[in-house]
């Protein structure tokens, strides 16, 4: 404290509370929406404080089959398939990262820098600009509609890799010699002084990544065609369209609800993990 | 970069860089050789012949103006993005980093928006501002002014903006929290010293002080209103009406999966690649900098 503004103070607080509640405002109004009939949804002014109709809107959407009239599978099926990408995106990243960054930095091999240089061109190749060729891979490989299609083309990762390297580059040296005149093989120094070095690494990095692939849009959309595999994400821009001819905005809002609350759950309750994630991986 | 004591070199390096490098090549570095090559390709109408025709895609996106239109349209959504994004996030910034206690309940209370999916806030923003029966359009209707997204082009554009914007506070806010948390003490209170009132102390101290994080921030809200912003876009406008929301990426995707149009949409893809390249070249020399400093 600097000096003593007991106003400032009070003011500074009266301004963080209204950015709060800006920033709140669009989910309080889909829970509201959430909680109340399809018919109300309809009447202009729509409400602003919750009704009652809250858990039977949530069993209809969970457990039914989603929107009457359209083609999306149920939700549960929907939240299952996110769940299943973001786990398989998040594991198979950290997994393929580790091993790689460990041989770059323990092994001295040819072609070391070439496959480094290789795993680093990634990081300037997003989806978004290789969308057709990398769809039409998939579709050669039949890999459309299954999980592995939906994840693998998205697992290789160059900050990932990078990050590893430099948490590898802060264990001292005398960790590796100590283990050699002990016996230990190159795999069992992985084990048993690497991974649990960078443990707290490889959380922070899980919590990143399991939100990139819970809220993965564009690849999902365009590898599922089968509504079965669809994720919940996509579902919602199905459902919106949907909406223009029977609008039923209590189970999209509900849905959209049900599809935020996985990765804001884990950002609040993991989140220092979070924030060093964010900051160590920047981008 | 390598350790000084190391294994010796075998087999097993290879076999553990293998996953990773073989999915680089087989779904990166070949798919995007892949669309540089088709970007030299002229299809025709029924896809019985392909002609080679090196720069012609290239240069009819030069005389495109949907193309041209499209590029100054993205630059302006992304200044836009990133400006009001991370002038909102800056003024939080500054009134919690004054606060003694609850700093970190505030910053709970604000990064959460992180994690909601694009297209999620798209739906939020698109139920809000829906003509019929969003609460917005309700609102404004009572100070006579008419909102309806599906038929105004501006209109349109901002709302895809302030959908793009507050999802990006949360992120913004937090570099600009650590930033001004990482600022000595001694120094702003050197300057109260002096006489400096809280604003001056702002604009002359601690705003050139985190003008680092500021160009950082700028380079990423700049990457994320570029490529990000897909799911906004595709849930709330579709692109339109006439095109007056299609961003670069939007028009990739739809040329080439709804227009089919193969050797258009990847030469625009190779022109987004250059385009990630260089500001991946600029993120890096920045991080460079800043370990010098």
């Amino acid at each position: 404290m600097i000096e003593n503004r007991p106003l400032l103070a009070i003011a500074s607080h009266l301004v963080l509370l209204l950015g709060v509640a800006m920033v709140a405002l669009p989910v309080w109004i889909t829970f509201v929406g959430a909680s109340h009939e399809a018919e109300r949804m309809l009447q202009v002014p729509i409400p602003m404080w919750p009704g009652d109709q809250f858990f039977v809107n949530l069993k209809q959407t969970f457990w039914g089959s989603g929107l009457s009239g359209t083609a999306t599978a149920p939700v549960w099926m929907m939240m299952f398939n996110s769940l299943m990408m973001a786990l398989m995106i998040a594991f198979g990243k950290i997994a393929i990262s580790l091993l790689s960054a460990f041989a770059i930095v323990y092994f001295k091999f040819p072609f070391r820098m070439g496959f480094f240089w290789m795993i680093f061109i990634t990081l300037m190749l997003p989806v978004e600009v290789r969308i057709l060729p990398t769809f039409e891979v998939i579709a050669k490989l039949g890999m459309l509609n299954s999980y592995w299609g939906l994840t693998v083309p998205l697992i290789a990762s160059a900050t990932a890799t990078f990050m590893f390297r430099q948490v590898f580059l802060t264990i001292p040296d005398e960790m590796l010699e100590s283990a050699r005149i002990d016996g230990a093989g190159p795999m069992r120094f992985f084990w048993d002084i690497v991974i649990p070095l960078s443990r707290t690494n490889i959380a922070a990095l899980f919590v990143i990544l399991f939100i990139y692939g819970w809220n993965q849009y564009l690849w999902p959309l365009l590898v599922t065609t089968d509504s079965d595999m669809s994720t919940i994400v996509v579902s919602i821009k199905q459902m919106l369209e949907a909406a223009e001819q029977s609008p039923q905005w209590n189970i999209i809002m509900m849905t959209a609800l049900l599809a935020m609350i996985p990765p804001i759950f884990v950002v609040i309750a993991m989140q220092k993990l979070f924030v060093q994630g964010l900051t160590e991986t920047d981008k | 970069m390598l350790k000084r004591v190391h294994f010796p070199a075998s087999y097993l390096p290879y076999l553990l860089v293998a996953p990773q490098v073989i999915i680089t090549v087989i779904f990166f570095i070949w798919p995007a050789s892949q669309a540089v090559y088709q970007s030299f390709l002229i299809e025709d109408a029924f896809g019985l012949s392909t002609e080679f025709v090196w720069f012609e895609n290239f240069e009819y996106l030069w005389g495109d103006s949907h193309y041209r239109s499209a590029f100054g349209r993205t630059l302006f959504f992304s200044a836009a993005v990133a400006f009001l994004s991370m002038s909102f996030a800056l003024i939080l910034a500054g009134f919690a980093d004054r606060i003694v206690r609850g700093a970190t309940a505030y910053r709970t209370l604000l990064i959460w928006p992180y994690a909601v999916a694009p297209v999620l806030a798209g739906a939020l923003f698109l139920f809000m501002f829906n003509p019929t029966i969003g609460i917005f359009p309700y609102v404004l209707d009572m100070i006579g002014y008419d909102w309806n997204h599906y038929l105004n082009g501006s209109q349109a554009m901002f709302l895809v903006i302030l959908a793009a914007a507050w999802k990006q506070v949360a992120y913004n806010f937090l570099f600009y929290l650590a930033a001004m948390q990482s600022i000595p003490k001694s120094i702003t209170e050197a300057a109260a010293i002096d006489g400096a009132g809280p604003i001056r102390r702002f604009a002359t101290i601690i705003f050139p002080l985190i003008s680092p994080t500021t160009f950082f921030l700028l380079v990423i809200n700049a990457t994320y209103a570029f490529f990000e912003t897909f799911g906004i876009i595709h849930a709330v406008t579709q692109g339109g009406p006439a095109n007056s929301t299609t961003t670069l990426v939007y028009k990739v995707f739809n040329d080439g999966f709804v227009g089919l149009d193969l050797g258009g949409s990847a030469a625009q893809s190779v022109i987004l690649m250059i385009l990630v390249i260089g500001m991946t070249v600029i993120q890096f020399r920045f991080i460079e900098k800043r370990v010098q400093y």
